[in-house]
């Protein structure tokens, strides 16, 4: 089984096994989020589930960086591999000939995600850590009502970090168009290639992508004082 | 020496039995310590490198291509014939044997077509044992369709790409014997020469076509399966690369060169399209079992077809000319490949060819698709299916069976086969002739084998659709590895084979000297202006019909053309490289000496038969003229020039099977 | 018509290549595209020069030989085909053709656009075939019934030339269509069962010791693979170890 893992087949097929957590966890995440569109009490109620129960915490959370982690150094490391392939390169390439813009580019969609992550944490997860675990505040509330709704509003004042997000959500979107029916190939299921799954791809990475990029705007505009 | 074709006493078919019980073997033990070369890796090669290995030997294989997969097997595509019967339709391994010798205007050893018919059921159990994908009924077992001259069906196939499938089971069991070490293999290397030490042959001088280099290598048998000549014509469907050299190089060292003049010229090809065309493609056989060949019936219609003015659609029943069906109602467009070949040569000569070069007859499928729609209509139960239903149904049945072919042929000449008939040409296909093997397949040299195309054994005259991969797949998997075990039971204590040795140097030397001629000589005209000139030698003077005076010219002019190779070839780039150019220049060499002997021993066969035309030797009717003081093998035996060559004669006896007047009527 | 053609010209494998330019005339749009190639040849050999090294042998489509990358593609513009089936009526009169040999580092130059694939001979010599002896004892062929689908799917699979045009294509150089392609059509087979596992897993680790790239899914292989070859193969040959690795 560990042999399996190191080759190329396993390599790509642990790299599918975290897209398909790291898409679950996107539509939990909007799941989420998009309450705050229509009821602040909602979103701060789930925030602070989320943020203080000890399974999603200490169980959940671990997977989850572990995901990110994982599917980004195995992105960096099947690339060095396929660069190290490639031998000398074509003096001329159409590439557009016989494959997508976005399959084969999914390095450079995945490293606009990556520096998307970075800000994001440092715009929510490490304040988050820092107030929760070294302040050790597990309240979640400030000024007598809870603080996640507010903190979030509060960052998308900045028409800058708003422009940054929409982009990244775009570039998820493209990676995603591509990654998800490509995550069911490399586990084997010619199920990516059939008319059904790859209209449920089109829409899933239609649909997350816009709805983050919906709910910045949103809060953007609407509170915008 | 006397010819001696080794063939066992007793009834016939209990002779390849009986033989076997009696053979010698060679103890397991004993095989490790024997080395065999096999240069060539098609079918018969492959298959014989593969069973040699497996059976103990410690093979080295040769392929001047970049893998053995890559040898010209690759490109057959109809099928391969076994008597299974299992269509019920009365096949039997005689039928299969009578068929054979029959199709070959009974100029074959009878002995060996009856064992090529025997093993002919084993070769379709090992290949599916292999896993050869051949095509299936929805029952799941195996198809079987028709080919020329004969009135059973029992071709195996595997879509177009028969050949490929069999050549890539023969690969599977060679790259077995890879891995485990029993088979070396040496791709995008050439034989240059055999080494003979005490009359045995006991070597090769190969050349790497990469680095120049030039190795000798020994063995205690040398067995050549390395194709057959027929690119002496330059155009011929045989890949670029295919060439007579290693089987010539053999018969300059003593084994005996049968029956050169016996060519197959295939009826169904691409027609020519122009000066610069570099080969000939082939349109299986296999197309025959539902296209219908004809040309117009009035020359008005060829003119205005070839001005463009009318579509071969246009012309209706009453204006074709079925001219295979009207010939010969028997068999039809199912008539052998010479039969056809020449009827399709008479029709235009007479002025009916359709296209531009007027050498192009029809093969029509319109009728086959309007019969599958209808039937597949019924089995669908659609009642009053419209024209375009029918079309559409009958459509896919043709595009299931031959949708490759008809893929390929309308890449090569822009036009949609299933909209407009196909055109079709004869080309030159397959040579019956090749080395003089005995039955053990062991040529006139002790040691020195040849198997497939590149012996003369088992088509006489001419080969019926279907049979060269079975020869090619007998001589490898069945025959040769019991033969060769005969011969090699002397060699168990004759140790390992030194190639520091005189006889490997001279043979090395003299290669050499060729190679350094080629690439010193400043000649002022290229390889292929000399190949392309022998090829319409031979096309014109010795192609689908020959008379005395036009092969006595080819015997001269060919020899004319020889000298002016030796003196004008130009060949740039170094001996120690690699060089494509040096390569050519030495198989067009070989060709040059082969076309001379191939005219000779046209003009020597004052007959008709099969492959082979006369044209002072027809019936009134045109068909071809046996002679029954002809029934020979000629074994050419060289001497020097071609022109000296010495023919010695295998008489052919038939006791198994009545001579009679080859008909198909 | 008049071409203006970029060839790729390397002495041999150590020598460091280029681009060079050549201009060829009177090219007729029924000439396949290694005619074309053979009337730069005869010009150069006319001239003295070198002609450009190309590999060919059947010119029928099926030996899987040939293996030029034309205008950015491999096998050039054209679908279902090789090279050699390549026509000059795909051009028009004065165009420029870039001609390269097919890249990756598994399949290194040897001459000019000849190169060198063996690495898929030695990935076959890993498991590309059924542990079976030629005894002729075998058993009767129809004694194993196969679906005509199964038998059917087989065949697309076997149709593989092994020409590599997946392998250049490919934007990380990775020959699974190749590897898929084989272990798919034995493993849809009954007489592959026996040593499917063993299979996939000794041609997968071949093929990742000849240093070829993973699979990103991208699809141009199917593409550009002269015998459309479906990613279907590619898709049964992970499922295939995967059943390997549990087993």
């Amino acid at each position: 089984m560990s042999g399996f893992f190191k080759s190329s087949v396993g390599r790509k097929v642990a790299m599918a096994l975290s897209a398909f957590f790291l898409m679950f966890f996107l539509i939990i995440h909007l799941a989420v989020n998009i309450t705050s569109l229509f009821s602040a009490d909602l979103f701060n109620e789930l925030s602070h589930f989320m943020g203080t129960n000890p399974l999603v915490q200490f169980a959940l959370q671990p997977v989850l960086i572990f995901g990110v982690v994982f599917h980004f150094v195995m992105g960096f490391i099947l690339e060095i591999q396929n660069k190290k392939a490639n031998g000398v390169s074509y003096a001329k390439n159409n590439g557009g000939a016989n494959s997508s813009w976005v399959s084969r580019n999914m390095i450079y969609s995945g490293l606009v995600i990556l520096a998307f992550i970075v800000l994001h944490f440092i715009d929510f997860w490490f304040p988050e850590l820092n107030v929760k675990y070294i302040q050790g505040d597990m309240s979640g509330m400030h000024n007598g009502e809870y603080r996640y709704f507010h903190e979030m509003v509060e960052k998308f004042h900045n028409p800058l970090r708003v422009a940054a997000y929409v982009i990244s959500f775009v570039l998820l979107g493209l990676h995603l168009a591509h990654g998800f029916t490509s995550a069911f190939q490399s586990v084997g299921s010619t199920a990516g290639r059939k008319k059904t799954l790859q209209n449920i791809g089109k829409a899933y990475s239609i649909l997350i992508p816009l709805g983050f990029i919906v709910i910045a705007i949103f809060h953007h505009l609407t509170h915008n004082h | 020496m006397a010819l001696d074709s080794k063939v066992p006493e007793g009834p016939i078919q209990d002779k390849w039995t009986d033989y076997k019980n009696k053979i010698n073997l060679v103890n397991p033990a004993n095989k490790r310590h024997i080395d065999v070369i096999v240069v060539g890796t098609g079918l018969a090669g492959g298959s014989a490198a593969a069973t040699l290995a497996e059976l103990g030997y410690n093979v080295k294989a040769f392929a001047y291509q970049d893998s053995p997969r890559r040898a010209h097997s690759i490109a057959a595509q109809g099928g391969i014939n076994a008597a299974k019967n299992y269509q019920g339709d009365g096949d039997s391994t005689y039928r299969l044997f009578y068929d054979t010798v029959k199709g070959g205007d009974y100029r074959s050893r009878e002995a060996n077509v009856y064992r090529l018919a025997e093993v002919s059921a084993n070769i379709i159990d090992q290949c599916v044992a292999q896993g050869v994908p051949f095509a299936r009924d929805y029952g799941g077992l195996l198809d079987n369709r028709s080919f020329g001259g004969v009135l059973v069906s029992r071709t195996f196939y595997a879509k177009g790409q028969t050949g490929q499938q069999l050549l890539l089971g023969a690969y599977s069991a060679m790259n077995r014997q890879i891995a485990r070490g029993k088979i070396e293999m040496f791709n995008r290397h050439e034989m240059l020469d055999v080494v003979i030490v005490d009359g045995k042959a006991r070597g090769i001088i190969a050349r790497n076509l990469v680095t120049g280099e030039i190795e000798r290598h020994s063995a205690h048998a040398v067995v050549v399966g390395s194709g057959g000549y027929g690119n002496v014509y330059f155009l011929s469907t045989n890949a670029m690369g295919s060439n007579v050299t290693a089987a010539w190089k053999i018969h300059k060292k003593g084994a005996y060169f049968a029956n050169p003049c016996y060519t197959q010229i295939h009826p169904t090809c691409i027609p020519r399209s122009g000066d610069y065309q570099s080969k000939l493609t082939l349109m299986s056989e296999s197309l025959r079992n539902d296209g219908r060949i004809w040309v117009p019936k009035n020359l008005d219609d060829v003119k205005a077809i070839r001005e463009g003015r009318k579509k071969p659609t246009d012309l209706s029943e009453d204006e074709r000319d079925y001219y295979l069906e009207r010939r010969y109602p028997a068999f039809g467009n199912l008539v052998p490949r010479d039969v056809a070949s020449r009827a399709a040569k008479e029709r235009c000569d007479a002025g009916y060819g359709v296209n531009a070069t007027g050498e192009a007859v029809y093969l029509d499928f319109a009728a086959a698709i309007e019969r599958y729609g209808k039937e597949q209509a019924k089995i669908h139960n659609i009642s009053n299916p419209s024209k375009g239903k029918i079309y559409e149904l009958g459509q896919a049945i043709v595009e299931a069976k031959y949708g490759n072919l008809f893929q390929m042929y309308e890449k090569i000449v822009d036009e949609n086969p299933y909209e407009t008939p196909m055109m079709i040409y004869p080309a030159v296909h397959y040579t019956m002739g090749g080395v003089w093997v005995d039955y053990n397949l062991m040529t006139t040299v002790p040691g020195l084998y040849c198997i497939g195309e590149a012996n003369f054994s088992d088509h006489g005259a001419n080969r019926l659709g279907a049979s060269a991969l079975m020869q090619g797949l007998a001589d490898g998997y069945f025959v040769l590895p019991y033969t060769i075990g005969d011969y090699l039971a002397d060699d168990i204590r004759t140790g390992k084979i030194s190639t520091d040795t005189k006889e490997f140097e001279e043979a090395e030397k003299s290669v050499k000297e060729t190679i350094n001629f080629f690439v010193n000589n400043k000649g002022s005209k290229s390889v292929d202006y000399f190949h392309k000139k022998l090829g319409k030698i031979m096309w014109d003077k010795c192609g689908m019909s020959r008379n005395a005076k036009g092969l006595t010219e080819a015997i001269q002019e060919i020899s004319d053309l020889r000298k002016e190779f030796w003196k004008e070839v130009s060949v740039p780039g170094g001996s120690e490289e690699y060089n494509e150019e040096l390569a050519k220049a030495g198989r067009v060499a070989d060709f040059l000496e082969l076309g001379e002997l191939f005219a000779k021993d046209a003009l020597v066969r004052e007959e008709s038969a099969g492959g082979h035309f006369r044209e002072e030797h027809q019936t009134p009717e045109g068909e071809a003229k046996r002679m029954k003081e002809f029934q020979f093998v000629s074994a050419w035996e060289y001497k020097g020039e071609p022109k000296d060559a010495v023919l010695h004669k295998e008489e052919l006896v038939y006791k198994n099977i009545e001579v009679k007047e080859r008909s198909y009527k | 018509m008049n071409l203006t053609l970029k060839i790729w010209r390397q002495k041999d494998s150590n020598a460091k290549g280029q681009m060079v330019d050549y201009k060829v005339t009177e090219i007729s749009e029924h000439m396949s595209f290694l005619e074309m190639m053979d009337v730069l040849n005869e010009q150069l050999v006319g001239k003295g020069e070198e002609p450009v090294a190309f590999d060919h042998d059947c010119r029928e489509g099926i030996c899987g030989m040939c293996s030029m990358y034309i205008n950015g593609e491999a096998h050039g513009p054209d679908r279902g085909i090789t090279t050699c089936q390549l026509h000059m009526r795909m051009f028009k009169d004065g165009d420029t053709i870039t001609i390269e040999p097919f890249r990756a580092a598994a399949f290194p130059v040897i001459k000019d656009l000849v190169i060198d694939r063996t690495a898929f001979d030695r990935i076959q010599h890993a498991g590309g075939y059924i542990s079976v002896n030629t005894s002729g004892n075998t058993q009767d062929a129809n004694a194993i019934p196969i679906s005509k689908h199964d038998a059917d799917e087989a065949m697309d699979a076997a149709t593989c030339i092994g020409c590599g045009a997946c392998v250049a294509t490919c934007k990380n150089s990775s020959a699974m269509l190749f590897v898929g392609a084989k272990v798919s059509q034995y493993a849809l087979l009954p007489q592959g069962q026996v040593e499917a596992a063993d299979r996939v897993q000794n041609m997968v680790a071949q093929m990742d010791l000849e240093g070829f790239g993973n699979c990103t899914n991208t699809g141009a292989c199917e593409v550009e693979c002269p015998k459309g070859i479906s990613l279907d193969n590619i898709a049964r040959m992970n499922r295939e170890l995967m059943k390997a690795a549990v087993k």
